[in-house]
């Protein structure tokens, strides 16, 4: 069914790592791709991989999901490396055919960056799968309320999402009513080239937006009757807390943050 | 006495500026109405009889173009007190989507409380309070696009119940819903009333109305009719010719009458027909 489908790629449960605090976590996220690019050699970026292990292993998030993630890039991993392979000319001369010419440097860099980018990967969908949506718009409200004092709209901003997480599956749902109505009608979605299949959405898609601007309009309504006003003066029901394993957690990154810096130093 | 809501003489228009010249169609036409604290009102109309426009004028989102209106003696014209009328006059929409805003049940009773800047222990206790009273405790952590559409009406319902208005105005809550829905929805508004909330539902659902203790009548931005449901529904005649239909039951009773039959022409619940006519029966 249409209406069971998960928004974003939240998976639920209770770890260490789903149970801190989303603000923290966020920092942590930040932490670790700056350690990920401050890697400068294989032993540094290996610091990264074991601190990538020991964060999935304590998330309990099955491998598959993880090996799922890491699919959607794949092309681009391929294309990025054979890229480097080829234009990169530093180092021995490995292989040379005509113009094709591959060196130790080449290779080298193709590993360095593959690995480089699926950590970069894993990392980000671990902190999607175990923040939901809601919590992680929340945090980021959070982190960027301070920003208030320069008219930024950080209320706003996480209202809006908040908003549209809420309706991605009422439109879904909505779409697929407005296709059977269509198809129940002799409309064709099916056949034809791509700008006969493009025509045909059209049908489907202005009576989407009709019926979601008349969503909004009734949306503000509701909201205005329950005293909304924008972010002044508001309260939360849910606090955020951060207690002692997410100072534990910024002490753990921080160290291997400077594992990282350590080891390019050393072994420059 | 000052009434706990007045609504004095009060006239409104839609004006449609896209018109050159402009355009004003009148829906509400020189409306005066009472309403006490506790009361259960129900406002029957068709459709374009303006009893939507009428709800929205109790909580101060349509102001009034003449007459006034004025809410626990605060007038809805008086900006300063917006928010304060907005407390005191819940209101719930026709269609439950369109008015929650949270992706987990419990943030979206929550919503207003939190627009309010109520303390989180408070809010807390509210929305567990809120949630109780409607049934919906065991979903609060539920998304709500996953429940039924009396749930989720429920949920809108504890949404405005959180804040403790002292009346909400139903606009038509149940004419999305399926019978199981509008049965559920029509326990909670009379659960509510019971407990002191002042409830004004509008509807064009016959049944519903005789359930009120009061049915107001609309047609063409007027009142046409304003007693207790039995007197209004004896009126079969008044009702039809403005395009509004009477309970199945007093439409049997009427049709039993003009044949000949012995009964009062006010009986409105299918309980008090079934019981007078099986006396009838017996006597016969």
């Amino acid at each position: 069914m249409i209406k069971d489908i998960t928004i974003g790629q939240y998976f639920p449960g209770k770890s260490v790592i789903h149970r801190l605090d989303p603000r923290i976590k966020l920092l942590l996220t930040v932490i670790y791709i700056v350690m990920l690019f401050a890697a400068g050699n294989f032993a540094s970026l290996g610091v990264g991989v074991a601190f990538m292990i020991i964060s999935f292993l304590l998330s309990g998030i099955p491998i598959k999901m993880m090996l799922k993630s890491i699919k959607p890039i794949l092309p681009i991993i391929i294309f990025t490396g054979f890229l480097n392979l080829f234009f990169i000319s530093t180092g021995d001369i490995l292989f040379e055919w005509k113009f094709i010419k591959i060196t130790s440097g080449g290779v080298h860099t193709m590993v360095f960056m593959a690995a480089r980018i699926i950590l970069l990967i894993c990392g980000t969908s671990l902190l999607t799968y175990t923040t939901s949506p809601i919590t992680l718009t929340d945090a980021i409200e959070r982190i960027l309320s301070p920003l208030r004092i320069i008219k930024f709209p950080a209320h706003e901003i996480a209202m809006m999402m908040t908003i549209a997480l809420r309706f991605i599956p009422t439109l879904i749902e909505e779409t697929d009513k407005i296709m059977a109505a269509q198809k129940a009608r002799g409309a064709d979605m099916e056949s034809g080239n791509l700008i006969r299949r493009a025509k045909a959405l059209i049908p489907i898609l202005i009576p989407l937006f009709v019926s979601a601007f008349r969503r909004a309009e009734e949306l503000a309504l509701a909201m205005e009757c329950r005293c909304y006003r924008g972010g002044d003066g508001r309260t939360r029901l849910k606090q955020l807390k951060t207690e002692a394993r997410d100072y534990i957690a910024i002490a753990i990154t921080a160290a291997f943050l400077a594992a990282v810096i350590a080891l390019n130093i050393i072994l420059k | 006495m000052e009434k706990f809501i007045q609504i004095k003489d009060v006239t409104f228009s839609y004006v449609n500026d896209y018109d050159d010249p402009p355009t004003k169609n009148t829906v509400i036409k020189g409306v005066s109405l009472d309403i006490d604290r506790g009361e259960f009102v129900a406002v029957l109309g068709h459709n374009g009889s303006g009893k939507s426009t009428l709800a929205k004028l109790i909580n101060a989102i349509n102001l009034p173009e003449s007459g006034e209106v004025t809410v626990d003696g605060m007038n809805t014209a008086d900006e300063e007190r917006l928010y304060d009328i907005r407390k005191t006059v819940g209101m719930v929409f026709q269609n439950p989507d369109n008015q929650i805003v949270a992706t987990v049940v419990e943030e979206d009773v929550a919503f207003a409380l939190e627009n309010i800047g109520v303390e989180p222990s408070e809010i807390r206790r509210r929305v567990d309070e809120a949630l109780k009273t409607v049934g919906m405790y065991s979903y609060r952590e539920h998304a709500p696009h996953k429940l039924s559409g009396g749930q989720k009406q429920r949920i809108a319902i504890a949404g405005i119940l959180a804040m403790k208005p002292e009346c909400i105005v139903m606009d038509e809550p149940t004419a999305m819903l399926d019978p199981i829905g509008r049965r559920e929805i029509m326990s909670t508004i009379k659960q509510l009333n019971a407990s002191g909330v002042t409830i004004v539902l509008i509807t064009h659902y016959m049944d519903e109305a005789a359930q009120a203790g009061r049915v107001v009548v609309m047609d063409d931005g007027r009142i046409i009719a304003d007693d207790e449901p039995k007197k209004v529904f004896a009126q079969a005649e008044k009702l039809k010719a403005v395009g509004l239909d009477v309970p199945g039951v007093t439409e049997l009773t009427h049709a039993l009458i003009k044949e000949g039959v012995d009964l009062p022409d006010d009986i409105i619940s299918e309980d008090e027909c079934v019981e007078r006519l099986y006396n009838l029966l017996k006597k016969g």
